[in-house]
Formats: C-alpha cells, structure tokens, sequence
C-alpha cells in the first residue's frame, strides 16, 4: 500500500491487487505467534526422537518426580525416567494422530456433505439421517469397545477418533453448503449444464473452506482431548510410548508437588492447540461482500 | 429565519483493513432552514448517507469525523460528549432508514416498537405513546390504526412498514428528520403512496428534513433545496427549481440526462418469416408440494403466452410477487412449469435441466439482478469467463485468453482486469462482468432478471447503453425483465406486463407510449414519477376501486381486479377477462379500448401542469 491518499472508498474496494511474485502471507502478529507453535511442535513430532537425550523407558534419574536439572532438564517422571525424552518422543503421537484424525474427518465430513447437497432431497435426507445415528453414540464407548474388540494400535486410534469427529464435521459443511448451494452463481453453472462434481469442487467448496479450516481448528483441539482421556484410561498409545496426554496422566500424583512431570506435558498440551487455532484464526480472510452503500 | 441545522467544513474519514484512511466526506457544507426539506443526492459511494448520519452525530464503525462542525439547533454534534447524542437521537433528530424490514425488530409488536422512542427519552406515558402513536398511523393513511399496531412487522406490507417507521421517528415531534433513500425499496406504485403521506406530514408538523436519496424525479417532488454530492464532495447546491432547470454543473447535468432514459432502440428487426426465436405457450408455474393434477401448492404463473422473436428484445414488467423472475428461472430450466411448454427456436423445451442438451444450455443464458450473489467470490474474472469457453467452445490455454481479453474489451473493461476477484471490482464492473459471462457462450437468447435495478442511474444507464449496443452488434436477443417501466420501453421492442402471476397485457412498445392501457399498466405508467416539482401533488389519487358484487367461484377473473380502479360491478366479478388481440397488441380487459382510452386521457389532462 502507498502512502497516497486515496480519494473514497471506492478506490479502496478497487485496488489492484499486489504485482505478483510470492509474498509472506498476511499475518496478523496472533497469526505469526500461532503459526512460530505449530511450526515448533511439527519439528519437535519430526526430529524429536533423534533428539532425545534418553530412551523412552529407561529409568535414569536418582529420584521420581526431580526439579529441573542439567542433567534432565524437565526432571523426572513418577518412575525416575527422563520428562524432556518422553515428551520429544511423545509429540509425535499427539501432533501426528491427533492432525492425521482431524483431517480425515474434516475432510470425509466436507466431502459427504457436499455430495448429499448436490445429490438431491433423497440421498440429503440418508446421509443425513446416518450422521445423526452416528452422533447419538457416544464418544468414549465406542471408542473402548473398538480398543476392546480389536486391541489398541495406532491405526485403530486414528480410525476411531476420525469416526467419532465426522459427523459433526458433516453437520458444519452441510449447513454451509445448503447456504451457498442457494446462491445465484450456483444457479447459474446449473443452468450452464455443469456437471455435480464441478458444483460441488469448483463453486461450492471454495466458498466453505475458510470456515471449515476454523471447525478444523476445534476438531484438532477435540481429538487432543479424546486420544489423552484415552490414555489416561489406559486405551490409548500403549506403554512404554506415550502421547502427551498419557504423559499427564501418569503423573497426577506428582501434581500435589507441582512437578514439573505434569505441568510440562499440560503445557505442551496447550501450546500446541492454542497455536493450531491462532494460526487458523488468522488466516486471510477473503472479502465477503464490498462494502455498503455509502 | 434561523437555520437549524448548519454543516460547516464536515470532513469523514475511513479506515480500511489495512489501516489505509480514506476521506470519504470531504467539506461538505450546508444548511437548513427551519420547516424546509434538504435534499442530498448522489450515487452510491458519494457520502451521502455518511452525511445523513453525521447529522445525528453518528459514524460507522471505521470511520471519524475528522473536521468540521454539524450544528444542530445551536449544538455542535461533532464536539458533543456520546451520552449528550444519545439523548438528542431519536429524540430530537429522528432516522428513516432505507429497508424498514431490516429496521424492525420481527419478535415484537409494532406499537411496542413505535411508542419506544418516547418512553426511552421519558417524554410521555405509555398510554399518550400508543394514543399519539394511532393519531400519526391515522396521518399516514395507514389502513385500520386502532388495530395495526398490535400486529407483527411480517404481517403488514413493504410500504405500510416504511410509513409505521415514518411513525416511530415522528412520535418524539422531533425537529430534524432524516430520510435515508425511504422508497427506494418499494415497488414504484407503493412509492407514491408512501411519498405522498411523508410530503403531507412532513408539511402539517412543521418538520424540517433532510431526504437521502440517489433519484432526482423523487428529490423533485419532496425538496426545497438539493445538494448534488459525488464522491464526498459537493458538486452543486441550490434550490430545486435552479437545479432541475439550470443545472450548472456538469456531474448533475450527467445525472439529470441518466435519469431520463432515452430510447436505444433502432429500427425494429424485420419481422422472421422463421418460428420466433422464444415462444410459451399456455405456461403455469409455481414451487412447493404439487398435488394429484400437477399443480404446486403456490401458483406463481398462470397461464402464460409469450413470444420473442429472433434478435428482438421482450421486456417484462410488474411489480414485486407479480413472478417476473420465474418466468426466468423457468425458460432457464432452473424450475420445472407445471403445465404449458416453451419452445425454443421451434423445438420443445426439456421441462427441467434434466433433459437438456449442451447445445441448448449454450444457447440460453441468464444474467442475475445483484452481481455480488451471481459472481463467485473464490473466483478470478478470467475463470467466471474462462469457464464458459472451455464448456462450451473447448478453447484452452492462449486461445482462451484471447477470447477473455476480447469480451472484456466487448464489455469495455480493461483487460487487466482479468485477475481479480469479484471483491475488487466496483458495482457497475461486476455488472459487466455477469453480463460477459453470458456472452461468453455466444448465446441466441439472454434472460436478464433485474440486471440494472441494484445499480445507480448513472451507473445503469452505461449498462443500458452497453445492451443495447451488444444487440445491435451480436443480434441476441434478450429477455429483460424489469420493474420499472421507464427503463422497459428505453430498450424494448415489445413489452409484457405481469400482475399475480398472470398476463395482463402485451404488444409492441409504441403501444406503451400513449393510452389506451389495460388499467394495470395506467397505473404502473402514472405512478412513475416525474422530474418536475408539482408532480406528486398534481398526480391523481387513487380512488378506491369501485363497488363490486360477490366473486364468482372457480372462474379464472381479471388477476388485478382486487385493485383496479375501473372494474365493472357484474362483469369484471363474475367473467373472465375478454382476450382481446389486435394488431400486434393484446389485454385482457373488460372496459373496451375506447373506455380505456377516455378514462385515462381525462387522468392523465387532470395530472397535467
């Protein structure tokens, strides 16, 4: 933007765009703030493994539940094994499946959505009926059932949390493309003789991403949760790996001590899903509508 | 006489979201005398509402008052503390906003809603409110006043709710008021209602006015004074008659010319000796559940026989409801008729999309009334057009370029256009844009809904031009739909009237210059103001359609009989209208042409100045 001032609204509205090239996405300093976290836990899920000073489940502290200190600079945890390496190693399993899971039921939720909008009152009306089915159960027992029935492996955790999470994802992207199905320039490719796919891709979902990626945002933030009260029932990443979550979990009884065992984990916990909703609060919005009449 | 209100030096500035300001008001100066009504009028984007609100101390979010004083009775608003405005609003200077829909709160009862202005500002009890209320509803003509007030917003009309607004803001006797475009969202023959009650109360209460609005033939029956704004500026100030008759500057002699539709229309094309390029025959449409015999629940078109012959332009008016728009969406395929057929180009149409070919997609386009719910706001300008020309024409890559570059030019646009969003363009370009859209596909026939109604006049008038142009240089022809009669016969060859759904009259568009009319259209054609002072007053009154029997049960009688104000008692309630067809001309009417004729010259001599 220059400096010129400009003579009314309506050259604001008009600009040209910025001349072309790449360019830094417009961030807001939250946004910049959200995306320095995702970016940090992302690394961390990456290299974290390599990077830890210990294994997993050796023992090697004197004492369960240490202070900070050189030599394990998390302390330790109820059993004396080294927080910061079960944490490096742990990242992994929150950031990945926890990412993995809520993408796949943004992403089934939007693409179901989508084709129910397009197909018609009838099938609308099924996969509709199907989604309210499946959001009558209940989260955790069907997730225990599942872990009972099939054993507990990371596979089946990203299934069950992706599950739990679609119909929900379903029911924001309908009631967002009912909303836009409605719109004339939908109307408009229809009476063009475009085709259902093209509708859907091309017309309809461009217009829902923005608020889906923020529905994505709390879906990230929910399967964080599930896979954690998972664990700290015991059904989640099995021992001696543990997500974050489990990592909290284990160490309640250090919580009377304030022990940095529990509080660090908790606070990855929230770092990390603060960051994800800063970043995808802040991302560019495009512009809706010009603006009122003057 | 004291002026009561002075704007001196008012200067508005804006922020954007990328923190770029913006002076959207720039010195604007004015004032009113006590008891006078001032005019602001401009196009959309000259400050005008920005002004109105300053008047009341008011800013929208974003913007300041960066200068200048707004006095106001002796108080300088732009200085005055918020809780000091907040008494003065509503009190002292009342609003009268655009869209009295928006306005009202629906889960209230209108009175509730009318008295509150008084007890918020403690001025009187709530039983003098609702007395004083049902004497302002009495003054504003508004049917049953005892009663209206404990009904809903949604349950009385567009006009009634703009007059109960009227209301609300009067309750206070406040000593400014401030119209904001108050019947720009009315169908033309509400309007004149509507503005003659404003006129009339806004004289017996001794109300000084400030009137926004972007239409002079409007400004003209209602103003004192007018100040021509355009962007943030004022370009001319002076009294109504100087501005109407001698306007000095050259941006109000634009306006007055755009407000005056010329004909665009040459020679009428030679008569096809081949099938007209549209025909409708017998066409019934309507949405909701249909029953047993294919007739859906609401009938929005009955009965329908139209024609538009190859290059010829049809256009169709009526007033809001009256199912314009559907015909549209029917010829386009976007809702199935429940009975009737359309051909087109001598072949019967598909009912629906379901069976059409990509041929027949091709060769009819429709362009919607508000470019920024027609254009994909994800999309740039070079794929909206781009699209049209891969589906239909398979052009790619430079090929597809030229074609985009070449109808931007068509459309006279700037080719660097082409990489924006419909967000980046001004109301007029996206107007172009969804009209190049249509062209795109090289089609034979063009279904234009409203496509100048969103827009300024001067602003629409380009777009008139351009369509009138893009006829004569591609020879499509196009459906154009409109509610406003002045804009119809500035582009038509032939044009059609549409009152509930039904056909009331059409034919050739010299037929619509001068009576006979089907009394429908008189009343269309009259209600259209005109750009003299002296007009509204001059203007016939409605009478109240005359005394009729009983309706006849089960017969299919005159669609505006419930309004009309020459219906015969034993004729008109009980027989069908006679069809009658002449030469390239047809009404469904029971008076014979020579009533018609008679009936409304004597209006029109009366109306004269």
């Amino acid at each position: 933007m220059t400096e010129a001032p400009l003579s009314s609204l309506g050259d604001i509205q008009a600009r040209p765009p910025r001349a072309g090239g790449p360019r830094l996405p417009q961030l807001s300093l939250s946004g910049w703030i959200g995306l320095a976290l995702v970016v940090f836990w992302t690394l961390v899920a990456v290299f974290g493994p390599f990077l830890a000073p210990y294994r997993v489940g050796a023992i090697v502290a004197d004492d369960v539940f240490e202070p900070f200190s050189a030599r394990h600079l998390l302390g330790s945890d109820y059993l004396g094994r080294d927080v910061l390496s079960r944490m490096l190693s742990g990242a992994r399993y929150t950031v990945g499946l926890a990412l993995a899971a809520a993408l796949l039921a943004s992403s089934t939720g939007a693409a179901l959505a989508l084709f129910a909008v397009v197909s018609g009152r009838w099938i609308d009306e099924l996969v509709s009926r199907l989604m309210d089915a499946m959001i009558s159960i209940p989260s955790k027992i069907f997730a225990l059932v599942m872990v009972a029935a099939f054993g507990s492996s990371i596979p089946l955790l990203l299934l069950i949390a992706a599950v739990t999470y679609v119909p929900g994802a379903y029911r924001i992207a309908r009631s967002l493309a009912v909303g836009l199905n409605q719109m004339e320039y939908v109307q408009v490719a229809r009476a063009r003789g475009e085709g259902r796919l093209y509708i859907a891709t091309a017309e309809i979902l461009p217009n829902m991403i923005n608020p889906m990626l923020a529905d994505f945002g709390l879906r990230f933030v929910f399967v964080v949760l599930l896979l954690s009260g998972m664990s700290f029932l015991g059904l989640g990443v099995q021992p001696p790996h543990a997500d974050l979550g489990s990592l909290v979990r284990e160490n309640t009884s250090g919580l009377g001590d304030g022990a940095l065992a529990i509080l660090a984990p908790a606070v990855a916990i929230a770092t990390l899903t603060i960051g994800v909703n800063l970043l995808i609060d802040s991302l560019p919005r495009r512009r809706r509508r010009s603006g009122g009449e003057a | 006489m004291a002026d009561l209100v002075q704007v001196r030096g008012l200067s508005v500035t804006a922020c954007d979201d990328a923190g770029a300001t913006a002076a959207i008001v720039k010195d604007v100066s004015f004032s009113v005398a006590k008891g006078e009504v001032l005019a602001l009028i401009g196009e959309s984007g000259s400050g005008k509402t920005t002004i109105a609100l300053a008047l009341m101390g008011y800013v929208r979010s974003g913007c300041r008052i960066a200068g200048g004083e707004v006095v106001v009775d002796g108080v300088d608003l732009a200085q005055l503390p918020e809780d000091r405005r907040l008494a003065l609003r509503g009190c002292k200077i009342a609003y009268i906003a655009q869209s009295a829909a928006a306005a009202f709160n629906p889960s209230k009862t209108i009175m509730d809603q009318v008295v509150e202005p008084a007890l918020i500002h403690r001025l009187m009890g709530r039983a003098d409110a609702e007395a004083k209320a049902v004497e302002l509803f009495q003054a504003l003509g508004l049917p049953a006043p005892e009663r209206i007030g404990r009904r809903y917003p949604h349950q009385v009309s567009g006009g009634q709710l703009q007059r109960l607004m009227a209301a609300m803001a009067l309750i206070t006797d406040p000593a400014l008021v401030i119209l904001d475009e108050p019947t720009t969202a009315l169908d033309v023959t509400t309007q004149i209602e509507v503005l003659r009650v404003f006129k009339k109360v806004v004289r017996e209460r001794g109300a000084t006015a400030v009137y926004v609005s972007h239409d002079l033939a409007v400004v003209a029956q209602m103003a004192d004074q007018i100040v021509v704004l355009n962007r943030g500026e004022v370009r001319e100030a002076g009294r109504t008659d100087q501005i109407l008759h001698a306007p000095a500057d050259p941006y109000t002699q634009t306006l007055m010319a755009a407000a005056r539709p010329a004909p665009r229309v040459q020679a009428a094309p030679a008569p096809a000796a081949a099938a007209p390029l549209l025909e409708i025959r017998g066409l019934s449409a309507g949405y909701g559940r249909r029953d047993a015999a294919g007739r859906p629940a609401s009938l929005v078109l009955a009965d329908i026989d139209l024609r538009i012959e190859r290059g010829a332009t049809l256009g169709v008016i009526g007033e809001s409801g009256s199912g314009k728009s559907t015909l549209a969406r029917v010829v386009a395929g976007l809702l199935a008729p429940a009975a009737g057929e359309v051909l087109f180009d001598g072949q019967p149409l598909p009912p629906g999309l379901a069976g059409r070919s990509a041929e027949q997609f091709r060769r009819i386009q429709i362009v919607f009334q508000n470019a920024d719910t027609a254009l994909n706001p994800a999309h740039r300008v070079s794929r909206i057009l781009g699209r049209p020309l891969e589906l239909y024409h398979g052009l790619k890559g430079a090929a597809r370029e030229r074609r985009i570059a070449e109808l931007l030019d068509l459309i006279r646009l700037p080719a660097a256009l082409a990489g924006r969003r419909a967000g980046e363009l001004s109301g007029g370009q996206k107007q172009r844009i969804n009209l190049a859209r249509a062209l795109a596909a090289d089609p034979d026939l063009i279904l234009c809904d409203e496509v100048t109604s969103a827009l300024d006049t001067v602003v629409a008038a380009a777009i008139l031009d351009l369509l009138a142009e893009l006829r004569r240089e591609l020879g499509v022809s196009f459906m154009f739909i409109s509610h406003d009669i002045s804009t119809v016969r500035s582009i038509c060859d032939d044009v059609a009237v549409l009152y509930a759904g039904r056909l009331v009259e059409a034919g050739a568009r010299a037929a619509f210059a001068a009576p006979p009319f089907h009394p429908y259209t008189h009343l269309l054609v009259s209600s259209v103001p005109e750009m003299r002072r002296g007009w509204l007053e001059a203007a016939a009154v409605a009478q109240p359609p005359p005394r009729v029997g009983p309706l006849a049960e089960g017969a299919a009688l005159c669609s505006f009989l419930a309004r009309c104000p020459v219906r015969i008692d034993g004729l008109c309630n009980v027989q069908p209208p006679t069809r009658r067809i002449g030469a390239g001309h047809e009404d469904l009417c029971h008076r014979s042409t020579e009533d018609l004729r008679r009936l409304q010259q004597a209006a029109g001599r009366s109306a004269a100045p």
